[in-house]
């Protein structure tokens, strides 16, 4: 489902090349629950937006379902991430002056649905996650967990098959995190392909798959 | 995604920060009002001028004879001048008086203007009577000792009683009163109520003094104008023997025409400087949307990583700007009619908001926001979404 074959992604600082990834190859088979496991500054942020379709490769082969997607534009780039990608950010990412609903409503609004359809699965994706009674609040009347259960909602809204989750319990206490883990792992069981980034050993372990990366290069890929 | 849906968002986005964007509107709704406010005080002051001119009769032209060229060789009788009327191009000539005259009735005396003329004045100055008569052929050939009023003159003769077929004394001479006129006002050179008006030949020998200094010509349509002013030239010339300071023609038209101009040219000036001020409130609203688009690079980031397509980006921060400015528009085009009323009010004089200038203030206030929303959303749309979500 996704391959990724000799991915190197180089940044310019001034007048020195810093490459970032090196190489890299990966593949995730459909309905795989992978973690990328790696210290901060180890190129697995750079690595998610490169498999989350927001950046590309600066040399490098991506197959996305078997086409390569490197060349892309950047709005043939948005409509993958809108119909194939739900993302699910550490800092949860939604938009502070709408509501919970409205938030979830957005990649569904992108993607032209009609307003009835897209209120019914919006109050159901919320009600899913425990926030039937939460639909009207703004991200700044809500906790922690429940911004980051109403990210994982807006996440699932365009029913995308991969699901790409960046630190999603970083910052977070415990408890949520915990929640936030049982609801990616129901994810996993309802067949969604799922990819987490994480630096975090234990909640790593979570996965069926980890992969290790360190200095850009894919060191371990271990079962 | 849909046109309203977008809308919306950009209401929600205004709304969010109501100081701010009623700050970067206010550029837009000074311009708008000050156009409309300048152009409605130009074009009430126009139409006030034109409307007194064509009062005074339609295709008029006058002709003014300065007495100083006037000699016994040249000098033109009733009859000379009521034979312009042999032109094809000349409707009605109709020559006038004009001198002085201490009018009483019992006790009371007053001081006021005397006007001989003939029948035909009423076509030439659209001049009529309230009640009675006006003066005819007869009286003129007969030299009939019969008196017009004006509104005024009544007034200060009469009060409230009825003058007609009363006898008032003209410098001591008796005069019967035949008719009222009806009252027409005043305009810029004073009350056009205060006279008196008697047949030219009455007039002539009553005053001692036979020299028509001026005469009203009607032309017989519009387009001879041209033809009869040109012939009325003509004549002139060879009465006075090509003294071309002695007489003067006056086309009302051409007054017309020449006022209109003026008056044009000053509308456009006014509403020139007051659009300057409509760009620079567009310059303000570009300002405001570039911080707004700095600010919101996150936000643009996250709608960009769910699947929103340059342009979607590109028609928000578009149409949020041409909200503001087509706000502010609106406001303004309220700010203006309501302006100008008062404006009218203050100075007395009368004011008119074409809709033209309404439609044309809003639709340059919209595509003022349009314009230089243009630059700001098309920086918001191509914000790479990485770089964008990185923004704090």
């Amino acid at each position: 489902m996704i391959k990724i074959e000799n991915v190197t992604k180089t940044y310019r600082m001034g007048s020195i090349d810093l490459t970032v990834l090196n190489k890299v190859s990966l593949k995730v088979r459909q309905g795989e629950y992978v973690s990328i496991i790696g210290p901060s500054g180890s190129g697995k942020s750079t690595l998610m937006n490169i498999l989350g379709c927001l950046d590309i490769p600066t040399t490098g082969s991506y197959y996305l379902d078997g086409k390569e997607i490197s060349d892309y534009s950047e709005d043939q780039l948005s409509e993958i991430r809108n119909e194939k990608i739900g993302f699910i950010f550490q800092k949860f990412n939604l938009l502070p002056k709408l509501s919970a609903l409205e938030n979830v409503e957005l990649p569904l609004i992108y993607r032209g649905i009609p307003a009835a359809e897209r209120k019914a699965r919006t109050e159901q994706l919320l009600t899913d996650v425990g926030l039937s009674d939460r639909f009207h609040h703004k991200p700044t009347e809500l906790s922690g967990g429940q911004q980051q259960r109403v990210a994982i909602a807006r996440s699932l809204a365009g029913n995308p098959p991969i699901l790409l989750a960046d630190e999603p319990t970083g910052n977070l206490d415990t408890k949520s995190g915990n929640e936030v883990i049982k609801i990616m792992s129901e994810m996993h069981e309802k067949g969604k392909t799922i990819i987490l980034i994480t630096h975090d050993n234990e909640m790593a372990s979570q996965a069926n798959r980890i992969v290790s990366i360190r200095d850009g290069i894919i060191s371990e890929e271990g079962v | 995604m849909n046109f309203y849906m977008t809308l919306k968002m950009s209401f929600k986005d205004i709304l969010g920060n109501k100081l701010r964007t009623f700050l970067t509107m206010l550029g837009i709704i000074i311009g708008v009002s000050a156009v409309i406010i300048m152009v409605s005080l130009v074009e009430g002051a126009t139409s006030n001028v034109t409307s007194s001119i064509e009062s005074m009769g339609s295709n008029l032209l006058t002709v003014n004879i300065r007495s100083g060229y006037v000699n016994s060789t040249n000098a033109l009788s009733y009859e000379d001048i009521k034979n312009l009327e042999n032109y094809e191009s000349v409707q009605y000539a109709s020559p006038v008086l004009s001198g002085n005259v201490t009018s009483k009735y019992g006790t009371t005396s007053y001081d006021t203007s005397l006007q001989g003329i003939d029948t035909s004045y009423i076509y030439t100055r659209n001049y009529s009577v309230s009640s009675g008569r006006f003066i005819v052929p007869l009286d003129n050939e007969g030299r009939n000792n019969i008196a017009l009023l004006g509104a005024d003159v009544v007034e200060e003769l009469f009060s409230d009683a009825s003058p007609l077929g009363e006898e008032i004394l003209l410098n001591g001479t008796k005069f019967k009163v035949v008719g009222i006129l009806e009252e027409s006002g005043s305009t810029m050179g004073g009350s056009n109520d205060d006279i008196i008006m008697v047949p030219i030949k009455t007039a002539q020998r009553f005053l001692q003094q036979s020299n028509i200094t001026t005469i009203y010509i009607q032309a017989a349509d519009a387009d001879s104008v041209g033809v009869a002013e040109y012939q009325l030239e003509q004549y002139f010339l060879k009465v006075f023997k090509n003294e071309e300071d002695a007489f003067m023609i006056f086309n009302q038209s051409s007054l017309l025409e020449t006022i209109n101009e003026v008056t044009g040219t000053m509308a456009m000036m006014l509403g020139g400087i007051a659009a300057i001020s409509l760009i620079v409130g567009g310059i303000g609203i570009m300002n405001i949307m570039l911080v707004s688009v700095t600010e919101r690079t996150r936000e643009i980031g996250i709608r960009k990583a769910i699947g929103a397509k340059r342009s979607s980006i590109l028609k928000q921060f578009l149409i949020e700007s041409a909200v503001v400015s087509g706000s502010g528009g609106i406001i303004g085009v309220i700010i203006g009619i309501g302006g100008s009323y008062i404006a009218g009010l203050f100075t007395g004089m009368p004011t008119a908001t074409p809709i033209y200038i309404i439609l044309i203030a809003f639709g340059f206030s919209l595509l003022v926001g349009i314009f230089f929303g243009i630059y700001p959303a098309n920086q918001a749309a191509k914000l790479k979404p990485v770089d964008a979500l990185r923004y704090e």
